[in-house]
């Protein structure tokens, strides 16, 4: 009886799914705990919509949306004029949530060490080579610093941690903007190559003397150390939510959203920090789809927002808000 | 047996065409046995196709310098294939040096001097390898095999054989050595069971014989058994070849991801296969893409080389007709 029940329960869910209207979007793995999480909210809010989010990388983000095989995009770096230049029409880049990287090492006792933009860029750019160099102990006074060879360790893969990392090497360092740039993936000059934020941060734990960067959510989630990272006030930082929304909250927003936030001049903003956008085109070309698309964005940037920090974004500060729900309610469809 | 009628005479089809009605199922699986035999090969064909319509543009404007430069730098859009293709060759041909003599030695007890009842649980065990996941074996090999080949095997290959160029160098654990033993680990299986098929195939009167003229157990087996099927036995480590060079997830998780050629063995390095992997969601610019699709391009026509050199020594091999694989 109970499963005969069950079944009819189940014939009756399908039905009734069959007759939801099915939004697609696909893009950026980053984002992706939250996104998914505001869907699976959303479905409670309105149960006549449901949303396909499919993570599979801000560059397939970037073409389906171009294509528009999707109905909205996502991506972890803004595109590129050339890309963008491609849209049929219209195609907005509207910020959702904030992540920061954090600089994590691997030494005795693993010190709470602080650290700034130049020296991070020489590390990386294979100039700094030795743990006791001075421009890593001058601001570490009460910490012993080994005479020991920097194991550099950064993402093989493509991400958009590594497009915040080298956003803001070039933004600190003329030599690395030069030399390297910026980029989902570079050239690096000098380390090892681990898969994901679990391949870097598996590396930095077994190699002694290791320094990389890696995801702030990922790192506290992992409890690895990290350094306090001095910005542009001259302010060593402590990453973390509250720096990061810092950092958004004085970062210079152009009109079409495509920001960059690192090194803002925020007395408390954690300097090497990045946002996350969604792609969606202004004039919409299902008018039910689309109206549905903006009750769901007017939703998540009241509602969703609020629980960015619960799974450790940055939920964008009150101004950038007010400004994307501006720019929402001019969706047409 | 399966013949509809049952009358003699189907029997002599080839000869003297029966009926109709007896002829059809013999006719229809002719063609669809064909299309399945021309579908296998469209289908190298059409990715072949494919990968050079997605990498025209980088083939436009690298050309064969594509194939000889060792830049790679999505940021610039310039882009070359030599260190990928180094990396996928060496570590290849270090998973061979390894994984044929342990396979075909394996092989060799399981069918000439392992106790019977002790075969069956071994060759389960070893296929069992074969159906673990890659990325398992990635996981295995960033927590555990790097650790001890750190802190062990490299320090004391390190220290006895240092004179080399190839154990030189700065140790990180991350390197082509480690990505070489990972797949190395990954092909043993099909190296071993295609092997002990091999050597199962070799006529009994051919150790009888040697046994015969008053050979020892090893006598037979280098006489007898391995130089008879010799050629099979290098079939199977070029099946092994074909998966080395394939190989993916484990293998970018251990060898350290970094396009340089370096002569240590201590020093990382990348694979064909592994950059695809690494890069291709998060490409976002058209010559980016079809820089991935051209590697993905060489790393078809590298497999397809090796293949066919690998036929050709197989051919100049003398030796017993038989045992040949594919």
């Amino acid at each position: 009886m109970k499963s005969l029940f069950a079944l009819a329960l189940a014939v009756f869910l399908t039905t009734a799914a069959s007759a939801q209207m099915l939004i697609n979007g696909a893009g950026a793995t980053f984002p992706y705990p939250i996104y998914s999480k505001w869907f699976n909210e959303y479905a409670k809010v309105d149960p006549s919509v449901r949303f396909n989010y499919q993570s599979i990388g801000s560059g397939g983000g970037q073409k389906q949306i171009l294509a528009e095989t999707v109905d909205f995009g996502a991506s972890d770096g803004p595109m590129s004029d050339e890309n963008l230049a491609k849209a049929p029409r219209t195609l907005w880049h509207i910020p959702t949530v904030a992540g920061a990287d954090v600089i994590s090492y691997n030494l005795p006792g693993n010190p709470k060490l602080r650290l700034d933009g130049p020296t991070v860029a020489n590390i990386f750019l294979g100039k700094i080579t030795k743990w006791n160099d001075p421009a890593i102990s001058a601001p570490n006074s009460g910490v012993s610093l080994p005479d020991q060879d920097i194991v550099v360790v950064h993402r093989s893969d493509g991400s958009g941690t590594t497009y915040i990392f080298t956003d803001y090497l070039s933004n600190v360092s003329s030599e690395w903007k030069e030399k390297v740039g910026k980029g989902t993936s570079v050239s690096w000059p000098v380390g090892l190559g681990g898969k994901g934020n679990e391949g870097v941060s598996g590396q930095i734990r077994q190699v002694p003397g290791a320094l990389g960067y890696i995801e702030l959510a990922y790192a506290k989630q992992n409890q690895l150390p990290y350094a306090d990272m001095k910005n542009a006030a001259g302010n060593y930082i402590t990453p973390s939510i509250e720096t990061v929304t810092a950092a958004l909250a004085t970062a210079t927003i152009p009109e079409d959203f495509r920001f960059s936030m690192v090194n803002p001049p925020g007395e408390k903003a954690y300097p090497i920090a990045g946002t996350t956008w969604l792609l969606v085109y202004q004039q919409q070309k299902d008018a039910a789809k689309g109206r549905k698309l903006v009750e769901f964005l007017k939703w998540a940037y009241t509602e969703g927002e609020k629980m960015a920090t619960t799974l450790d974004y940055a939920p964008l500060p009150d101004n950038v808000q007010e400004r994307v729900l501006k720019r929402i309610a001019q969706i047409s469809y | 047996m399966a013949s509809p009628s049952g009358d003699p005479a189907s029997r002599v089809a080839t000869k003297a065409p029966p009926s109709s009605g007896a002829r059809w199922p013999d006719i229809s699986f002719r063609w669809l046995a064909l299309l399945a035999a021309l579908t296998t090969a469209a289908l190298i064909v059409l990715v072949g196709w494919e990968l050079y319509r997605g990498s025209r543009q980088a083939i436009a404007q690298f050309g064969l310098n594509f194939l000889g430069s060792s830049a790679w730098d999505p940021v610039t859009d310039k882009y070359g294939a030599w260190p990928f293709i180094y990396g996928t060759l060496v570590s290849s041909l270090i998973a061979l040096v390894i994984a044929v003599p342990l396979g075909v030695a394996a092989a060799l007890y399981l069918t000439e001097m392992a106790p019977l009842q002790l075969r069956q649980p071994i060759v389960t065990i070893i296929e069992m390898l074969a159906a673990v996941p890659s990325v398992i074996f990635g996981l295995w090999g960033i927590f555990v095999l790097i650790p001890w080949l750190r802190d062990h095997l490299f320090v004391w290959l390190k220290h006895t054989l240092g004179f080399l160029p190839l154990f030189q160098g700065p140790i990180y654990g991350v390197s082509m050595l480690a990505g070489g033993i990972i797949i190395a680990i990954m092909i043993l299986p099909i190296i071993t069971s295609v092997s002990r098929e091999i050597l199962r195939s070799v006529p009994d009167l051919q150790r009888e014989a040697a046994y015969a003229l008053g050979a020892t157990h090893w006598e037979v087996i280098r006489i007898a058994v391995l130089s008879y099927a010799r050629r099979g036995l290098f079939g199977a480590a070029v099946l092994g070849l074909g998966r080395a060079l394939g190989e993916t997830m484990a293998v970018t998780m251990v060898i350290g991801n970094r396009p340089v050629i370096s002569a240590s063995l201590f020093a990382p390095s990348y694979t064909l296969a592994s950059v695809i992997a690494n890069e291709f969601t998060e490409a976002t610019t058209d010559m980016y893409l079809n820089a991935l699709f051209e590697l993905g391009l060489v790393l078809l026509v590298v497999t397809i080389l090796v293949n066919i050199v690998a036929q050709l020594m197989l051919r100049t091999l003398s030796g017993g007709a038989s045992g040949k694989v594919n």
